[in-house]
């Protein structure tokens, strides 16, 4: 469990750390957090020739309202920053809710957004809850032969970034460097739950959700992102149908935790058969909707409440 | 009394294997199978040798002599038409792997980096051959071999019965007839095994420093096949992390490394990382069980009949001490008139199955204590009652159970009082108004239930132990004992042991324990016997020097020994403590420089001893919990435990704590949580702690334990062992737990197979579309 022998460069300019990408070829990896690729290294299941350690690279870090109220993440956000910054508890208070339940305390001190992202595991919490938010990721890279000098950078849905299992549109000599999430606004609410076999695990599965009221508690808008119950991080089809344009009763509520569901795309694993897997997303939908119900029904959309209301 | 290590073991100043590296130390990394059964095709090492900064590449070939069948640590108890069929593991494999982690290929090199640098340079050209994956079918005729030469999978066949269990089964009222699957993982010590050894040529002297409980045999082991006198090797045992029953093997690490180091002459290293330890470090697996229990209309059991197969895995170097131990443990403290049991020991394309923590008692407990349950529901007794009914009185011991325990000894309870364990359980629980808390539950929605059960524990068993105790001149007291340590707090309570003999304050008492340049008489900590064993030899040594100080204290007091009081390191004339002498001043006194001792003494206050008891003794308990089971996800957490428990005199309660703590909390990982998983090829899929599930802080519930204390007549302590008790009956009193609480919302729910899990329960409830775990 040793990894094997690679070059190391820690530059402090987000350039110099592009350059050095691009220089090193496919063969080069950045360093983020470091709580999922140094494991890699360490099983042998990856072999970079060189490192480029981004965390002294300051254009990544940093939390910023941007002024139409959306919020604009550095890459190197720590997951620990999401659990404890005021400005995500007031106006991304979903990430507030699950940065908890991401890994231990240690691995959420060092962990970041932009290496979640990066790394897709299907079994991720950020990913789910970034594309329930309707996120964005801005990607950086230096430029190639034949074009001009400088960073060419570009921005993608994050619908359009996490394609499959450990897969994304990220090319080879590009980094992330921050994501954006637009506005919340009023009688929106969101909640999140995941199922775990033990506090910090990955969990088996769990489930975000978000809903928007009209002011007589019609339902305008309602989504669900699922985490663990497919390749890859995707809105569940078909679960506005039941709500949308009426009051989300329980039984409307249940009937989209149905379609949901049976929409997933759960595989089995040592946990629990594709039906246990299905049945603990009808569960989490189940409890998330209700909760974004309630929240939205309160208006109480930024900052998250201590106890279930 | 608090336990004198802990402040150098929680101010890491307490020295582990890794903290060791003598100047100019080489590290080895193994090249082992990643398959669990393949023919070696071909091997090459050239390129890895080739590598900077190799020292040597190792094979089977280059052992020579040396690669021969490691030896059987304990032989089978001679019982009649026993068959037992030995076969071990060779050092580095030949020709053919047998399970995953079987080491090929030792590379030594600079760092350990380096020898994993080169490892990966290693062409090993494996074949897969058909592997024997599944317990249930690999004495089947056509299954593959695991040992070809040997015919057949069959490592073992045992019988043994007591009293007539056809008739009696005959005359019960109810029989109660069940499979049960019972399956256990690693031992998951915090601290994985290593190996450093440091030949000096020039005198001709191996020291070897070895995370082992059992030190002197491995001295003695390293002697005699690297052909070196006894005296010129010493194998020292450090602090350890947890043994839990692996670390008293006698694995190929342990012979190459010090096998290098005289090749090479420089001193060799291997610490095992967490990987390797999940295939080369020994483990517990499964047994199948059909099982039945004859009971009258009363619920008195008439008799029990038991045909279990007990998974070995791919070599079986520690005779059949687990399922033994299963055999034995199953008959608990009930009076039991008829038993059959019948065992075969199957080879398997798994790692290597010895004793871990409970060493088999587990799975006989969860047998007996299910079909108790099921014969309880069955005449519609409460679990307590049919119990109580059953235990054996304080009049019946000793009580001879006829059949022979894994020491070769008869299966004998030396002594033992049963129901109060029983009821001050089933009060501390709150066993008699749980109907009404159960039901106040379920008003709120909520799903509760109650477990309890009860459990022994063999303890204590020989062959023997040694200890020397010394008052060295300066004052200092020293206690050797030959036993490894690996947290159990022998510090402690070997200490209070040899100071309440000698008036000295433990703390001030100075224990070396697994050092053979130190002490080389004894066996090793295992089946919970330091205690009453070591602690027993070491009671006498201190007896000896008692007297030894007494009459040195009399000669230079001028009074009668009667007339002595031993207390703060000083010998005190009663009733005038100013006349007095210090023990480092009677130790000066008995070692003189110039004049004449008397003829027959021994100089020094010192004294060594041994204690070899006759047999073991019984241990018992009783645990009882309250569960809540999550009716939507399946999940089940623990509300409270009780464990009151019964191992004799109680040296120090806070060091039984916590072995009960420890114990209980590999119990609820055992039950709920941890899961080697193979695939049908024998494969393991989830050998790391991310995907092998250790139960955390969280997951432990804090656990309240009550001491009862009937003294064993088999040692001048009174004690009885406690290491496994805490791990035994914990998945027995948690599956009844689980029942209990989904009485309402899944009746009839019967559970049989452990470790059980979230999704195994949903499929339990749900046989229609939950099945297909994979
Ligand atoms: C025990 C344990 C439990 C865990 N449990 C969970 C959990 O429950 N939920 C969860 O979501 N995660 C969990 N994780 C993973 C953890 O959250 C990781 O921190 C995260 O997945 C990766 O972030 P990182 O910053 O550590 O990335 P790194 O490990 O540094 O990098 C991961 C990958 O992303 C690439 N990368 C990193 N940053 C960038 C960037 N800015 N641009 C381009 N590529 C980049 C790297 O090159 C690498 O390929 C767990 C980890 C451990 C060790």
């Amino acid at each position: 469990m040793k990894p094997p022998p690679f070059d190391y460069v820690a530059p402090t300019d987000l350039d110099e750390a592009l350059a050095a990408l691009a220089d090193a070829g496919e063969d080069a990896r950045v360093l983020a957090g470091g709580q999922s690729l140094i494991p890699m290294l360490n099983f042998r299941l990856a072999a970079p020739v060189k490192l480029i350690d981004l965390n002294r690279v300051s254009e990544l870090s940093g939390i910023e309202r941007r002024p139409d109220g959306g919020l604009v993440l550095g890459a190197m956000t720590r997951h620990r920053q999401l659990e404890r910054d005021a400005t995500i508890a007031e106006y991304a208070p979903l990430l507030a809710e699950a940065a908890p339940w991401i890994a231990h305390a240690p691995i959420r001190t060092r962990g970041t957004i932009g290496g979640s992202i990066a790394h897709a595991d299907p079994a991720a919490e950020l990913p789910a809850l970034l594309l329930l938010l309707g996120a964005s990721v801005r990607v950086a890279r230096a430029a190639r032969d034949g074009e001009a000098p400088g960073r060419v950078e570009r921005t993608l849905p994050l619908d359009d970034f996490c394609f499959g299992p450990f897969f994304t549109a990220l090319e080879a000599d590009e980094v992330i460097t921050r994501i954006d999430i637009p506005p919340c606004g009023p009688l929106e609410g969101t909640a999140f739950e995941e199922f775990a076999r033990r506090r910090g695990d990955y969990a088996i599965a769990g489930a975000a959700s978000r809903m928007i009221l009209d002011e007589d508690g019609t339902c305008l808008h309602a989504a669900v992102s699922l985490i663990n119950a497919g390749p890859a991080p995707a809105l569940v089809a078909g679960v506005e149908e039941p709500l949308v344009g009426r009051p989300p009763t329980e039984d409307r509520l249940a009937e989209a935790a149905d379609v949901a569901s049976a929409g997933c795309d759960p595989a089995p694993d040592m946990h629990g058969s594709e039906a246990y897997r299905r049945h603990l997303v009808r569960v989490l939908v189940l409890r998330t909707l209700a909760r974004a119900a309630r929240r939205a029904a309160a208006g109480r959309t930024p900052g998250i409440e201590t106890e279930d209301g | 009394m608090l336990r004198v290590e802990d402040a150098r073991l929680l101010t890491g100043r307490a020295p582990f294997i890794d903290d060791i590296e003598p100047a100019g130390t080489l590290h080895v990394a193994f090249v082992r199978s990643d398959m669990p059964h393949a023919k070696i095709r071909s091997l090459d090492i050239s390129r890895a040798a080739d590598h900077a900064g190799v020292s040597a590449v190792v094979t089977a070939e280059d052992l020579g002599d040396l690669c021969r069948p490691g030896p059987v640590l304990v032989p089978p108890p001679p019982i009649d038409g026993a068959i037992f069929n030995a076969r071990t593991a060779l050092p580095l494999a030949r020709e053919v792997v047998r399970h995953q982690g079987e080491a090929v290929v030792a590379i030594v090199a600079e760092s350990r980096y380096v020898a994993e640098d080169a490892a990966a340079l290693v062409d090993l050209d494996l074949e897969p051959l058909d592997a024997v994956a599944d317990l249930d079918r690999a004495l089947d005729a056509d299954a593959p071999l695991v040992h070809e030469d040997l015919g057949s999978n069959l490592a073992a066949h045992v019988r043994q019965t007591k009293g007539d269990y056809a008739a009696a089964r005959a005359h019960a009222d109810v029989v109660i007839g069940r499979t049960f699957r019972y399956d256990r993982g690693v031992s998951a010590a915090i601290e994985n095994r290593g190996v450093i050894a440091d030949w000096d040529g020039r005198d001709g002297r191996l020291t070897v420093w070895d995370t082992t409980q059992a030190p002197i045999p491995v001295r003695n082991a390293l002697a005699a096949l690297l052909g070196l006198p006894e005296s010129c090797v010493r194998v020292v045992a450090p602090f350890i992390g947890g043994g839990f029953g692996p670390k008293i093997m006698f694995y190929a690490e342990e012979l190459i490394i010090p096998w290098l180091s005289m090749r090479l002459g420089r001193p060799v290293k291997w610490i095992e990382d967490r990987y390797e330890n999940f295939f080369a470090t020994t483990q517990e697996r499964g047994q199948t069980h059909e099982s039945e229990l004859a009971l009258d209309a009363e619920g008195r059991i008439l008799g029990v009949r038991d045909v279990f197969l007990h998974d070995t895995g791919a070599y079986d170097p520690y005779g059949l001490t687990v399922p033994i131990n299963s055999q034995c443990t199953l008959l608990g403290p009930y009076r039991v008139p008829a038993y059959e049991s019948e065992f075969r020991v199957a080879f398997t394309n798994k790692p290597v199955v010895t004793p871990v923590r409970g060493a088999g008692r587990q799975h006989g407990v969860f047998v007996m204590e299910r079909l108790l349950d099921f014969g309880a529901r069955e005449l519609g007794l409460d679990p307590v009652e049919i119990r109580a009914r059953n235990l054996l009185g304080p009049d019946e011991f000793p009580h001879d159970h006829e059949i022979l325990y894994q020491d070769s000894a008869p299966l004998t309870y030396d002594s033992g009082n049963y129901r109060p364990s029983l009821e001050e359980a089933a009060r501390r629980i709150g066993f008699a108004g749980f109907d009404g808390e159960r039901a106040a539950a379920a008003a709120e929605g909520r799903c509760i239930g109650l477990g309890i059960v009860n459990y022994v524990e063999g303890t204590g068993i020989g062959p023997y132990e040694g200890a020397r105790v010394t008052v060295e001149p300066g004052g200092t007291v020293s206690v050797v004992t030959g036993v490894g340590t690996q947290g159990q707090g022998h510090f402690t309570t070997f200490a209070q042991v040899v100071g309440a003999q000698i008036g000295v304050d433990p703390g001030k008492i100075r224990v070396v324990t697994g050092d053979t340049s130190e002490f080389h008489w004894g066996t090793g900590t295992f089946a919970s016997r330091g205690a009453v064993v070591a602690g027993s030899a070491l009671h006498a040594a201190a007896l000896s020097v008692r007297e030894k100080i007494l009459q040195h204290a009399s000669r230079a007091l001028e009074v009668d020994p009667e007339d002595l009081v031993l207390e703060d390191g000083e010998a005190r004339v009663r009733g005038a403590p100013d006349v007095r002498i210090g023990l480092g001043e009677l130790a000066s006194r008995a070692n003189p420089l110039r004049g004449a001792v008397q003829p027959g003494t021994e100089p020094g206050l010192e004294a060594a001893a041994y204690f070899g008891p006759a047999r073991g003794t019984t241990a018992n308990g009783v645990h009882a919990l309250v569960v809540e089971v999550d009716d939507e996800t399946s999940d089940v957490t623990i509300l409270r435990y009780v464990v009151v428990h019964d191992c004799g005199t109680v040296i120090n309660p806070m060091i039984v704590e916590g072995q009960i703590h420890g114990g209980v909390a590999l119990g609820i990982g055992n039950a709920f949580y941890e899961e080697l998983l193979f695939d049908e090829f024998a494969g393991a899929g989830n050998a790391s702690f991310m995907d092998y599930l250790l139960p955390t802080a969280t997951d432990v519930p804090a656990i309240e334990t009550a001491h009862l204390e009937t003294p064993s007549p088999l040692n001048p302590l009174g004690t009885k062992g406690v290491g496994e008790a805490g791990a035994i009956p914990v998945a027995a009193a948690f599956a009844q737990a689980v029942e209990d609480a989904l009485r309402e919302n899944a009746p009839g729910l019967e559970i049989v197979d452990i470790p059980l899990s979230p999704g195994k329960l949903f499929a339990l409830r749900n046989p229609a579309d939950g099945g297909e775990d994979s």
